[in-house]
């Protein structure tokens, strides 16, 4: 049995419109026009116990939406969803005594206070008992390296270092799921690095499942197996990054350094994308035209120095498959 | 739904006190703020006192008192908005609260007992000894806070004091929640700030009213902020009238608390929590 199943949810807003100027407000005092905005319509998936799944999309696709659904913030419109056999809404309380969130955007530690009176306050309020709050606190702590911050006020944090905080207090009480909504946002490189590090090793070590929304494809090349990609409140496609890319036409770029200047060089079988001095980018499509039959032409004329055959990264493989569906924002 | 145990409640309670404690500086402005009303309201008073014909239902002195006490406890009275509250709603970090294993009406309930008996402690405590006590030394005893009228008075005042807090954290958790429909709660502030001041007793004290109006006005729910127990204070209200005053009390709280929680529940299942 799958720990989450999701089926056919969907979730309208009703937003109120303001109407331009000072007539239009003066109006808005007796009528207000309400739009529906229609931030999910009828996703459903299923997810198993110790998954790690991304969960990507264009702003305003519906990710964060369907993440507050699942946390059990937001009730839906319609549509029915269990999490560990729990109705996230409905049987909140239970449901995220269950679960960890970290919004990358925000913050759940108290600003004021020192990091590890954070901690403490969430022991009392998620209720973990003494002895098992010590051990996951001294494994969380050595694992993230945060022994130097505990006794700083969270305000005195930079955001690396807050993160790695928020990400502690979120799993204080042992969860079983992880929602991340990106965590990664506005990091460098090394905390980004030692924050997948550190996710991955808790999905594979201690079997926690892991949801993770975020705009950054290292984060998903690096830790997703599988990626749902959500787009105008639907999911688009369910599966891996190198499914997708198997799928893709199989668009290759080759970027070559020539010895000498070619000028308006043409070859069959590849479109020039660029050229700056000798080097000069060429895109085929490996499938029609093998890599080696398009060198060989071209080194039939000119001398080559250098040369190298890229595959698209994961993000234009995503903006491309955005760009096919449809679902870039408007 | 509410877990066994009250661990969660007693925590946010004990760690929105202790940060409200550090606010000293807020807490001495408050202090001078109240000397200097309560100077003016006394001297008012005193003037119709001396200058007004027929009789009052309350004498100069208690009248006096009644001031004191409530400018010592002015802080428990629920006319505004937790700005933590207002904040969260502004920032969407209201989901966190959502996030939490507890019932959201109740660790609201507890964070805003915090928040006004925090802020009451630090300034109760000198104005009380200063007008009771620093006030007979230097000779002002005619405008000076007087004893309760006797043991009785005393423990019957604490209890109703008890349900001043309650009642003022009822009415406080249902101002925040209103938050989450209006967001910023600048609006409301203006409208239950005179609402609570006039009809608490904080401004006149309520005897003084004219006759046919005391019936209503000791009925209504805000006369539980601060005419009861002070009327209790002085065994203006004794014996049965004293406990009936306190039933009364708990009668509103009660209502407050049901409503509240009702309010938590509708409001929380049409919430709208955007951006990330």
């Amino acid at each position: 049995m799958p720990q989450i199943a999701v089926q056919d949810l969907s979730k309208t807003y009703r937003v109120a419109e303001r109407r331009r100027g000072l007539i239009g407000a003066g109006r808005g005092l007796f009528s207000r026009t309400h739009r529906a905005v229609e931030a999910l319509k009828g996703v459903s998936f299923a997810l198993d116990r110790g998954e790690l799944v991304g969960i990507i999309g264009p702003n305003g696709a519906g990710k964060s939406t369907l993440i507050k659904i699942l946390c059990g913030i937001l009730m839906p419109s319609s549509g029915h969803c269990e999490v560990d056999g729990l109705v996230p809404w409905d049987q909140r309380i239970r449901h995220v005594a269950r679960i960890g969130v970290v919004f990358g955007q925000r913050t759940q530690l108290w600003w004021d206070l020192p990091v590890i009176d954070s901690f403490e306050l969430l022991r009392d309020i998620y209720r973990v008992p003494e002895v098992s709050f010590r051990a996951t606190a001294e494994t969380l702590i050595s694992l993230l390296r945060i022994d130097q911050l505990l006794h700083r006020p969270v305000r005195q944090l930079s955001l690396g270092q807050r993160m790695r905080c928020d990400i502690a207090a979120a799993l204080l009480h042992s969860p079983s799921i992880l929602f991340l909504d990106e965590p990664t946002i506005g990091l460098d490189a090394n905390s980004k690095l030692a924050l997948r590090d550190f996710i991955k090793h808790l999905n594979r070590h201690n079997g926690v499942t892991v949801i993770l929304a975020t705009h950054d494809m290292q984060d998903i090349g690096a830790l997703a197996e599988r990626v749902l990609i959500i787009g105008h409140g639907r999911i688009l496609r369910d599966g891996s990054i190198a499914a997708m890319r198997a799928d893709t036409p199989g668009q290759r770029r080759l970027v070559i350094d020539f010895s000498e200047d070619v000028g308006d060089i043409t070859v069959e079988g590849a479109t020039v994308l660029s050229r700056t001095g000798r080097r000069v980018a060429f895109a085929f499509d490996s499938r029609v035209t093998a890599a080696h039959t398009l060198i060989g032409r071209l080194t039939a004329d000119h001398d080559i120095a250098e040369l190298s055959i890229e595959e698209p990264t994961i993000e234009e493989l995503i903006a491309d498959f955005y760009a096919s569906h449809g679902a870039v924002e408007a | 739904m509410r877990d066994a145990g009250t661990g969660p409640y007693r925590a946010i309670f004990a760690a929105r006190f202790l940060m409200m404690l550090q606010y000293r500086a807020a807490a001495l402005a408050g202090i001078a703020t109240q000397f200097w009303f309560g100077g003016i309201m006394v001297m008012a008073l005193s003037a119709f006192y001396t200058e007004g014909g027929g009789s009052a239902s309350i004498t100069r002195a208690e009248a006096i008192t009644y001031i004191w006490l409530g400018q010592a406890f002015l802080g428990l009275l629920p006319w505004n908005v937790d700005p933590e509250i207002a904040v969260m709603m502004r920032t969407g970090n209201v989901a966190y609260e959502r996030l939490r294993p507890v019932d959201t009406y109740f660790y609201w309930f507890a964070r805003a007992m915090a928040w006004r008996t925090a802020a009451t402690l630090l300034r109760a405590i000198p104005l009380l000894l200063v007008t009771s006590v620093v006030f007979d030394w230097v000779g002002l005893g005619a405008w000076s806070l007087q004893p309760p009228q006797s043991g009785t008075a005393l423990a019957l005042f604490l209890l109703s004091m008890v349900a001043v807090v309650l009642l003022s954290s009822a009415l406080t958790t249902l101002l925040n929640i209103s938050v989450v429909w209006t967001i910023s709660g600048q609006g409301i502030n203006v409208f239950t700030n005179s609402l609570v001041l006039i009809l608490s007793g904080m401004v006149i004290p309520l005897p003084l009213f004219p006759d046919w109006a005391h019936l209503m006005l000791l009925l209504q729910p805000l006369a539980g902020l601060v005419d009861i127990p002070y009327r209790i204070y002085f065994a203006h209200l004794s014996g049965a009238e004293a406990i009936a005053g306190i039933a009364l009390q708990i009668f509103w709280t009660m209502l407050f608390i049901g409503l509240g929680h009702l309010c938590m529940t509708r409001t929380m299942r049409r919430i709208q929590i955007q951006g990330g």
